[in-house]
């Protein structure tokens, strides 16, 4: 039988018990190529990313099409499959609440918004935007691990930096920050990337190790200045 | 006055307050006159005042900037100085203000559909799927005579017959000595099979009965424990090393 990688990509994201990323997918499938003799095995062996990727979204879209009660949806630059909304009153009896913290404060919503656009952001930056102090604000956030720190500006006082983690992605539901309205608007240089580099590193390495099976670094930031400015290039490339 | 205590709105902050006065006069932010807001913005405050509210720090601030905005329209522009105007050109507080509040507001914004979609992620229910592998009863456990593990031979052989034989005849391919580290390497990696299983790759009578041999020298020297849930059930082959107790 004629395998199609597209299938093959189905049948993982269908009997995983765990979202897929990308490169999830692509070690797999290298890994059965290495390991069989098969040349019918071997065929996408050498599979890019890039593939897997346009695969996983025709498969998204075939979903959509087929009007079923779930659908192909990316969160946080991983795959899985989800039920509709629709159907939550029925899942819920029967399965019982999903396991979710409280629902976040106005105050807290809007602080979040304003790290999330223009990230790397300091706290008194936030405060300038919002008008009040953001003191507890950003204790909750922390605690919640919905920003994190991002090494220091090179301002005086040396002001630690903010942004988003993996987990506000996947607390909202988001594919990447790119899914976040009126992007293009909203967003701005920030302040002084290359002198965060380093801790950015560390930090998602520390990361990694609390998420469960990571495979690759899944906060992809630094992507969201790609069209704005070149040195963002090699920022990009640090964590590839 | 103690009901209308009560009523006042709580804002987030000085420009949660500018933004709803805003809206109240139904302009637009650009066109706004912030003369008549000024006075607005401070007749708020005395309200929170009487009602006993604590009037933040940043509220104070706010309406001093909206006082030195008010003085400086009221001021005729041909009274300015010459520096004032060309300050003015660089730095308008009318203009920064209103810059603010644009931006607030487009935050606000979004802040609101980040709360839709923190509602709507509640009814995000994921495919779930569990580990699949044998359950163990451990309740169930009946220790297996001699008698099951023939019987179970011979239905394994029964299934054999049925199967038909090979047609051709192939050298004495397996060894008891062999079977006996398939056995111990499956029970390893699995920790435990099922009795039928262990023949399903069995192509000949005689390879079922050297694996039955190699079982059954595996079951004497304690190093399996064989198990059956039920009276005629499906015989389970543990790794004794795996569990506790020996039994056999």
């Amino acid at each position: 039988m004629e395998m199609e990688l597209k299938s093959i990509i189905e049948s993982l994201l269908f009997s995983s018990s765990r979202p897929l990323s990308v490169e999830d997918i692509r070690q797999v499938i290298q890994g059965v190529g290495d390991q069989s003799e098969d040349i019918s095995l071997k065929v996408f062996q050498n599979v890019k990313s890039e593939k897997i990727e346009q695969e996983l979204r025709l498969l998204q879209d075939e979903y959509e099409e087929l009007n079923r009660t779930w659908r192909l949806t990316c969160v946080a630059q991983e795959w899985l499959f989800v039920c509709l909304q629709e159907y939550a009153p029925w899942i819920r009896f029967f399965t019982g609440e999903r396991a979710r913290p409280p629902r976040l404060t106005p105050p807290a919503l809007e602080t979040l918004a304003i790290i999330a656009y223009r990230q790397p952001i300091t706290r008194s930056e936030i405060e300038d935007i919002r008008g009040v102090s953001v003191d507890g604000v950003m204790g909750t956030l922390l605690e919640r691990k919905l920003v994190c720190q991002q090494g220091k500006a090179d301002l005086p006082g040396r002001p630690t930096l903010f942004g988003t983690t993996t987990e506000f992605l996947q607390y909202f539901g988001l594919s990447s920050l790119d899914d976040l309205p009126d992007v293009s608007e909203l967003r701005r240089y920030p302040m002084n990337p290359l002198q965060t580099v380093g801790e950015e590193v560390e930090r998602r390495t520390v990361g990694k190790e609390s998420r469960l099976e990571a495979v690759e670094p899944a906060i992809r930031q630094p992507e969201i200045f790609l069209n704005e400015d070149d040195n963002f290039e090699n920022l990009n490339n640090t964590h590839e | 006055m103690a009901e209308y205590k009560i009523q006042l709105p709580v804002f987030e902050g000085p420009l949660d307050l500018l933004l709803y006065l805003i809206k109240r006069e139904e302009v637009d932010i650009y066109e706004v006159n912030l003369t008549r807001i000024a006075t607005q913005f401070i007749e708020y405050l005395e309200e929170m005042k009487k009602a006993d509210l604590d009037v933040a720090g940043e509220f104070m601030v706010m309406a001093a900037t909206l006082v030195w905005i008010k003085s400086k329209e009221l001021l005729p522009v041909d009274r300015r100085s010459l520096e004032d105007l060309e300050e003015e050109s660089t730095v308008d507080p009318r203009w920064e203000l209103i810059q603010r509040l644009v931006e607030y507001k487009k935050f606000k914004e979004v802040s609101g559909e980040l709360q839709r979609w923190e509602v709507e992620q509640e009814d995000v229910f994921p495919h779930q799927i569990g580990k699949q592998n044998f359950p163990i009863q451990e309740e169930l456990k009946l220790n297996v005579s001699l008698m099951d593990l023939l019987r179970a031979l011979n239905s394994v052989l029964g299934r054999m017959e049925e199967r038909g034989m090979p047609k051709e005849i192939e050298g004495e391919r397996w060894t008891v000595r062999e079977k006996i580290t398939f056995l111990k390497d499956t029970l390893r990696k699995y920790g435990r099979m099922m009795f039928s299983d262990l023949f399903k790759s069995a192509a000949t009578r005689l390879e079922v009965v050297v694996t039955f041999l190699a079982l059954l020298e595996l079951a004497r020297l304690h190093e399996v424990q064989l198990e059956q849930a039920e009276t005629f059930g499906e015989i389970n082959i543990l790794d004794v090393s795996a569990t506790s107790n020996n039994h056999c």
